[in-house]
């Protein structure tokens, strides 16, 4: 009969152990923040659709919505990372290609995310 | 190390789909979509900061009927993925965990997701 549990004092300090419950808080909380945020993508989307140029830029550079939409960029981001990372985690099963790929991805996702932020700050800052 | 004989979860192929299990997979699926598109949000804000020329070009672009496609199931994958993960919040907190609630809320964020997506594209909004 195998184990059906590794002894917890071989556990600790390895692996997930202690950090695995990090993650699952950082994806709830990002998950309810997300709630309400998407609600106003929606909303933005709806206000924006056959808008001209100048509309769209004065509705992001509203601080009210410029707040909305960095907040949306970078909760999106490090949502996506996280679901992203367990994806990998759990079907990439060659090691040298899981590491390269959540490398790939924790860069696309910081580079996607500041991108996004200069171009809200600079819509919003330049009026 | 002793881990290699731990029990494994069923795989995919194997294990028999059942409705739960299919609506626990899309959701990873709509995950991986909404974080490919991620790269739309990315554009649009973009071309926005660059000027006019840019943003028109970047909404002729999006208005190809590819892209539209894709906006479609951009805008399903968004829907789903925001009900379900709702679903699963729920879940989170202990409750509508045994099988009829399981099962029941899964069809309402089904209908839901497809009905609002209807709703935002059949331009009833």
């Amino acid at each position: 009969m195998k184990a059906l549990r590794n002894p917890l004092e071989r556990a600790i300090n390895h692996g997930a152990a202690g950090s695995g419950v990090h993650h699952w808080w950082a994806q709830r909380f990002s998950a309810i923040l997300l709630v309400p945020l998407t609600v106003w993508l929606l909303w933005t989307l709806s206000a924006l659709v056959g808008a001209d140029y100048a509309a769209a830029r004065d509705w992001i550079a509203s601080p009210w919505n410029a707040s909305m939409a960095v907040l949306l960029v970078g909760s999106t981001f490090y949502h996506a990372r996280l679901g992203m990372q367990v994806v990998i985690e759990d079907y990439v099963h060659k090691r040298v290609l899981e590491v390269a790929l959540q490398v790939l991805v924790a860069a696309a996702a910081l580079v996607g995310a500041i991108v996004s932020m200069v171009a809200i700050l600079k819509v919003a800052f330049a009026g | 190390m002793e881990t290699n004989q731990r029990p494994l979860s069923p795989h995919l192929q194997i294990y028999r789909p059942q409705w739960t299990s299919v609506l626990s997979i899309l959701h990873r699926i709509t995950g991986v979509v909404l974080s490919i598109g991620t790269v739309l949000m990315v554009v649009w804000l973009v071309a926005l900061a660059q000027g006019e020329q840019a943003y028109h070009s970047m909404i002729g672009l999006m208005s190809s009927p590819l892209a539209l496609i894709a906006l479609v199931g951009w805008t399903l994958a968004l829907f789903y993925h925001l009900l379900n993960g709702i679903r699963h919040l729920l879940w989170d907190t202990g409750t509508m965990l045994e099988l009829k609630p399981a099962r029941a809320s899964g069809w309402i964020v089904v209908v839901l997701a497809v009905g609002l997506t209807a709703v935002v594209w059949g331009g009833w909004l």
